[in-house]
């Protein structure tokens, strides 16, 4: 099954013209059933010229009506890509992915203020995006280390992320669906929204939880895991040995509670019954002893 | 008895910290960290009343800032970009010109050690006079994001001063928080309200909502990430006023400040750091001696962590991001290989938009470069694999390619022992 993503996606890449988006496209079209889910691209201007074979639209709101797309995957650059994420929620697409490093957190407070009266979802930005393996790829991630399995793998990294699909494969489990959520402080689905479709998904068996330093996503998530979640989870946390007052990462405003640490994570993770490893090389082996 | 003028430092560890996370943390970007005096110059420009003072460079000037105020005493502060000034003895009060001068004279030059430089402390070039104020109370104001509700939060209260991490710590239902509507931003109301939160008195109600309202117009149109006013003062002649002042700003949006960019204090950061953001390397200085070059900010901090495991310890954290160049990696090279502490050197690369064979290119350029005088630990997956071990396999040089992390970190641990 999968979540938020399959083979029968529409998808829209705002900002296809430039050179990120174009490498990425090309690379997206050309995995799994690709060349059927990316269906328009858009830049304001460059509406009737073609990317590959893919129309070129002016508006997401003409994308969409030409095509149907209820998804969209975002590279256009910082300055600009808050209002991207706007255009793409105001024609009311579903679900929004948005690639974009850099974008200024009061440029993201107020699109996600905007976004709390609608339904739209939001993943990251600062993300990789998201893949739903031999089906379709949505994001910078490589394709080829990835293959259908019964794993979820939900994170706030990129490579790190990789890293454990990687380690997945070395022995011989598939993935579900990995969501990248990125590591923005004011951005869409966390950890705890991931894990709710995890919990929902029937091809789903086991999920890896893979969190790092900063923020209370993790510990938000572990709480609902306990009370709610029907499957194993395993975790890690990246940054443990980030010494206090130097951390390195993704930004994070501490504030509500919690210190943020690795440590802490770990702990209320291992409280409510996610089995973790403070060993990033043994993420792998955590979620096959999971699957026993 | 009203209290006098008492020397503060920064308080709010708590703060100072989401701070630091700020200012550290976003891969590829500088960030960029401001003085006292300048702070309260752009606060000053948005309406928050502020006591008198003038930034001075050397004791002539300091001399010059005391005559011009001719107030009843000043106070010398040391400018540097760390908390904790006033316990380190960076705060003085002066009652004369003879006092200033001698005052002035100590701190320009002299080594500030707080709980918040380290050891080695900073050395103080800058000095903010500032009129001597009559303290009553001493408040607290700050603005930050707030991830959970994703939005900016006012937080206040009447517990000002040196213990305020005490009291977000042991009665943190004395420190009152109060949402901002981003597009309706601090009105009158909610301002007026946070001042009777703080037990500011009735009668200078309007001061502090005139000054908590210019706080966060200066922190929504200047893109900070930290306005934080410890202590703010209600003053023996009845004024409100922000006494210090510090401000940190979001990174992601000095490309549209570039007047706050210019206010860096190049004195104030780490050399290597700054040599590192010309290439557009993240790059933070660590004591240990594996020296790192890694792909992403959460790879590089787990590939850090398993050194940790091993029994060694990170010379720094380095993410060479996702485009690099050749050219980038052969910086970021060469940046580790000026640090003396480095005993080996392990490059953990997991490509998805970087390619095995961009960074492998990078690091045999670089070796040939400079003299590899350590071990070298290289761990490549991901897009164009196979392509970039052969280049390494193909260079001749001595890299010690390592299958996955686990064994990366063995080796290069190993390495670094080898006499």
């Amino acid at each position: 099954m999968s979540i938020l993503v399959d083979r029968n996606t529409k998808v829209i890449t705002q900002g296809i013209t430039g050179k990120t988006g174009q490498f990425h496209t090309h690379a997206c079209a050309a995995y799994a059933n690709g060349k059927s889910c990316f269906v328009a691209g858009v830049t304001p201007g460059k509406g009737g010229q073609t990317f590959e074979g893919i129309p070129i639209f002016d508006t997401v709101a003409a994308a969409k009506a030409a095509t149907g797309a209820t998804a969209s995957v975002i590279y256009v650059p910082p300055a600009f890509a808050a209002a991207a994420i706007d255009e793409a929620v105001e024609a009311g697409l579903e679900l929004v992915i948005c690639i974009t490093e850099g974008i200024p957190v009061r440029d993201m407070i107020r699109t996600r203020y905007a976004m709390r009266q609608t339904n739209t979802r939001l993943i990251g930005p600062n993300c990789p995006g998201v893949i739903t393996p031999d089906e379709i790829k949505i994001g910078i991630m490589p394709g080829h280390i990835h293959k259908r399995g019964v794993v979820g793998v939900v994170s706030r990294s990129g490579t790190l992320t990789y890293e454990a699909v990687g380690q997945l494969m070395e022995l011989g489990l598939g993935q579900s669906s990995c969501v990248g959520i990125g590591g923005d402080p004011v951005n869409g689905l966390k950890h705890v929204d991931v894990m709710k479709l995890f919990n929902d998904d029937p091809q789903t068996e086991a999920v890896i939880m893979v969190g790092e330093i900063g923020g209370t996503d993790e510990e938000e998530c572990a709480r609902w895991i306990k009370d709610n979640m029907r499957k194993p989870v395993v975790g890690f946390i990246a940054g443990i040995t980030a010494p206090p007052g130097k951390r390195m990462g993704h930004a994070g405003a501490i504030i509500s509670g919690g210190t943020g640490s690795a440590e802490d994570k770990l702990a209320v993770m291992e409280q409510c019954g996610i089995k973790v490893t403070r060993n990033p090389a043994e993420i792998g082996k955590l979620a096959r002893s999971a699957l026993k | 008895m009203t209290s006098l003028v008492r020397a503060w430092g920064n308080a709010s560890v708590r703060l100072y910290f989401a701070d630091f996370v700020y200012r550290r943390v976003l891969p590829g970007r500088r960030t960029v960290k401001i003085h006292e005096y300048q702070a309260k110059d752009i606060l000053r420009r948005y309406g928050v009343a502020v006591p008198r003072g003038i930034a001075c460079f050397d004791v002539a000037q300091a001399v010059g800032a005391g005559s011009e105020h001719a107030a009843s005493g000043w106070v010398v502060k040391a400018q540097i970009h760390a908390g904790g000034r006033g316990k380190g003895g960076g705060v003085k009060v002066v009652r004369s010109t003879l006092e200033l001068r001698q005052r002035a004279s100590e701190m320009l030059g002299m080594r500030l050690i707080t709980h918040q430089t380290g050891p080695e402390g900073r050395l103080v070039k800058r000095l903010l006079i500032e009129e001597a104020i009559e303290i009553r109370e001493e408040l607290y104001a700050s603005l930050v994001v707030d991830r959970h509700s994703q939005c900016v939060v006012l937080m206040a209260s009447s517990e000002g001063g040196m213990d305020i991490e005490e009291v977000a710590a042991k009665t943190p239902d004395r420190i009152h928080k109060s949402y901002i509507d981003p597009l309706a931003g601090l009105g009158a109301q909610q301002a007026a309200e946070v001042a009777r939160e703080i037990h500011v008195p009735g009668a200078l109600t309007q001061q502090a909502v005139a000054l908590l309202q210019g706080l966060y117009k200066a922190f929504d149109e200047t893109d900070a990430s930290l306005v934080e006013i410890n202590p703010l003062a209600v003053t023996g002649d009845g004024r409100v006023l922000a006494l210090d002042a510090k401000m940190t700003f979001d990174d992601n949006a000095l490309f549209r400040h570039p007047d706050i960019l210019a206010l860096r204090d190049l004195d104030e950061e780490d050399e290597v750091e700054i040599e590192a953001s010309k290439f557009g390397l993240s790059y933070i200085s660590l004591d240990g001696n594996i020296g790192c070059l890694v792909n992403g900010a959460g790879l590089a901090m787990a590939t850090m962590d398993i050194i940790k495991l091993y029994g060694a310890s990170p010379a720094n954290f380095l993410d060479v991001g996702g485009g690099a160049s050749a050219e980038k990696v052969t910086e970021a090279f060469k940046l580790m290989l000026k640090n003396p502490k480095v005993e080996a050197i392990l490059i953990n690369i997991f490509g998805g938009i970087m390619k095995c064979d961009v960074i492998a290119r990078g690091v045999v350029e670089a070796v040939r470069e400079v003299n590899l005088s350590v071990p070298l630990v290289v761990r490549l997956e991901g897009t164009n694999v196979d392509l970039g071990k052969r280049i390494l396999a193909d260079s001749g040089l001595a890299i010690i390619s390592a299958a996955n992390m686990a064994d990366a970190a063995q080796k290069v641990v190993a390495a670094a022992k080898r006499p």
